[in-house]
């Protein structure tokens, strides 16, 4: 047989570095699961589209959008809700991941531990990037027509990042509390159906009743919507550009730090 | 610092459930050391304390010198770990979780390729190297489990039923592999069901059962204790059984009329089973079969663990019929008795 292999050294970095390699490979660890998913892709472009035709066809033609049609209405909502369904997937995938043994080898190893959640939310802002491509692509097919210069687009991507690292976090959270598998797919959907529906997202808050369209018109959602609407198609744009960055920065902010808790308590990490 | 793990009065319980109540044991540095026991008595949960998964309730343990409660992190940097079940990433392929573990490791990204390389071609993975952990059979699936917890060459290993649902070859490869580290300094703590394995592999084995230790020793202590190694004689039909239980039965030996089977302890030599040979010989008694028994670690197992009735069960060498054999007299009246009735 060969002979024994002398001990191998660890590599000498610095902590920083440790924390960003960490986060990096298992960054790509869960990019690969995303691109080797299919089916997972799959479902979160063809719900998204199907609304996209469902509105756009269906109930387009009995909404009032005021100045603008209605398709160039609809993208910016059905974008955001492609964005919140995308990050609902780092619930499944966390639970996926605390429930099979692969938890074990990376809890029996030096490395930084929450790194797995930067890992999964890191992957979220790849793959909502990609299906935020997807929707654009098939609102342009059904007519949707952008104003938007490239600065504006930039704004967007950049509010769709934003959005999408604030949403994940907030999903990590539901991840970590919920025990089962089962939970876990349908609990991020008890939190993005009503802030989806009851939003501008697909009809305008005008016509809700009046505590019903105080929340509809104040809530995060709703903020970003209008966000992306302006940059995208010339609608006014009053306080949602920097409102809608406050929130996501507001939300990541408070999500973050409870979810590395949460995970090094159900991890039952000694202290490290 | 002669021992690398040392446990001292562990306790564990979930909830209620009492699992470990006060194990004590340590292993030298460089063995190969065997944690049996019966399914629940508490092995998993040992080695999960130790790998810092879990936190004890009470007692404590030190890894390399380490406490694995107070220095996790240095705990971590220098054992590996591969658990009873696989723990590893199913989309990715057997190379892209190798690569994956060592740079987790914090090795450098040239000892990450050059040890995945090894471990691939030691462990005959080659071949499927650059295929998802989906497409690999069970038995492939622990081969890289094993490999992904050598790659940074711990110093300490901990194995929880390595073999398990491995094919006669590649358990045969895992042995030596496992003694190979042995043999390179590194410290292994393993868990296993298959007795013949803790035989060939530990050094000095630990059986635990119910959450406390019962027995230890070497393999070759823990034989000696459950009984001593047997000739087993069957006799010929036409030779008389008594006869035979006369010129070879000594106080504590096993005979047993009905299936004419005569089982007598011995200390191994030849010369003592020629001496068997020839006191029936002289008497006239023909010898149908004859056979070694040694006591094997499954007797061990079985007698400890309180699943056989006395030594004799476990050596094999009796069932219901059989009778300890007493004073020759005695039981040649008793013979006598049996023919009558
Ligand atoms: N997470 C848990 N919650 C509650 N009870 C547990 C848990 N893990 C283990 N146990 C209990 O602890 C006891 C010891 O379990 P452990 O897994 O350590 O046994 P083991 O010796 O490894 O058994 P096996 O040979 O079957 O692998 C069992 O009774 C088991 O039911
Ligand atoms: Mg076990």
């Amino acid at each position: 047989m060969t002979p024994m292999p002398h001990r191998v050294e660890p590599a000498r970095h610095s902590e920083l570095y440790w924390m960003l390699s960490d986060s990096w490979v298992l960054t790509r660890r869960s990019i690969k699961h995303i691109t080797r998913n299919l089916d997972q892709l799959l479902s979160l472009i063809i719900m998204p589209v199907m609304f996209l035709l469902l509105f756009r066809y269906v109930f387009g033609g009995a909404i009032d959008t005021g100045g603008t049609t209605y398709v160039n209405f609809l993208v910016a909502g059905i974008l955001v809700q492609t964005l919140a369904f995308g990050s609902s997937n780092t619930t499944v995938n966390l639970v996926l991941d605390l429930r099979r043994g692969i938890i074990d080898r990376f809890r029996s190893l030096p490395m930084y531990s929450s790194s797995l959640l930067t890992g999964h939310v890191l992957a979220d802002l790849f793959r909502n990037t990609i299906s935020g491509l997807i929707m654009v692509a098939a609102g342009l097919a059904v007519g949707f027509r952008p104003t938007a210069d490239a600065g504006e687009w930039l704004k967007v991507l950049g509010l769709l990042l934003l959005f999408t690292f604030a949403v994940s976090w907030f999903c990590a959270i539901l991840g970590l509390v919920v025990r089962s598998l089962e939970a876990a797919q349908w609990i991020s959907f008890i939190f993005i159906m009503p802030l989806t529906f009851a939003s501008s997202a697909f009809v305008p808050t005008g016509g809700m009743p009046a505590a019903l369209r105080v929340f509809a018109e104040n809530q995060p959602f709703t903020i970003v919507i209008q966000a992306m609407r302006a940059w995208l198609v010339g609608t006014p744009i009053g306080n949602d550009g920097w409102l809608s960055v406050v929130w996501c920065a507001g939300i990541t902010v408070v999500c973050m730090p409870i979810a590395a808790w949460l995970f090094r308590r159900q991890a039952r990490f000694p202290a490290l | 610092m002669d021992n690398a793990i040392v446990v001292e009065g562990l306790r564990k319980s979930y909830g209620k459930l009492s699992v470990l109540e006060g194990i004590n044991f340590s292993v030298r540095r460089g063995s190969v050391f065997g944690l049996l026991g019966p399914n629940g008595a508490g092995k998993t949960t040992t080695i999960r304390i130790l790998s810092t998964l879990l936190k004890p309730d009470g007692g404590r343990a030190t890894v390399n010198g380490h406490d694995v409660v107070t220095d996790a992190h240095e705990v971590r940097s220098s054992i590996g770990l591969t658990g009873q079940y696989a723990a590893v990433d199913e989309y990715l392929t057997g190379e892209e979780n190798l690569l994956m573990m060592g740079r987790l490791y914090r090795l450098s990204m040239a000892d990450t390729k050059r040890r995945t390389a090894k471990l691939l071609k030691q462990f005959g993975l080659v071949d499927t190297a650059k295929r998802p952990l989906k497409t690999y059979s069970g038995g492939m699936r622990r081969r890289l489990d094993l490999a992904a917890s050598l790659i940074a060459s711990p110093s300490v290993i901990f194995l929880d039923e390595p073999t398990t649902g491995l094919d006669p070859r590649s358990r045969l490869v895992m042995w030596d592999i496992i003694k190979e580290l042995a043999a390179g300094d590194t410290t292994i703590l393993l868990t296993t069901q298959y007795m013949e394995e803790a035989d060939r592999l530990a050094e000095y084995i630990v059986v635990i059962d119910k959450g406390t230790v019962i027995s230890q020793g070497t393999p070759g202590e823990l034989k000696a204790r459950v009984g001593s190694e047997r000739i087993e004689l069957v006799i010929a039909e036409g030779s008389d059984f008594a006869a035979a239980q006369r010129a070879i039965c000594a106080e504590g030996d096993h005979a047993d009329p009905k299936k004419r089977t005569i089982s007598v302890a011995t200390k191994g030599g030849v010369t003592e089973l020629k001496d068997v040979l020839d006191r029936l010989t002289r008497d006239g008694v023909e010898v149908e079969t004859l056979s070694l028994h040694r006591p094997t670690l499954d007797d061990v197992f079985l007698t400890l663990t309180g699943h056989a009735a006395s030594p004799a069960d476990a050596n094999g060498t009796s069932d219901g019929d059989s009778k300890r054999c007493e004073a020759p007299n005695a039981e040649d009246a008793k013979e006598k008795e049996r023919i009558k009735s």
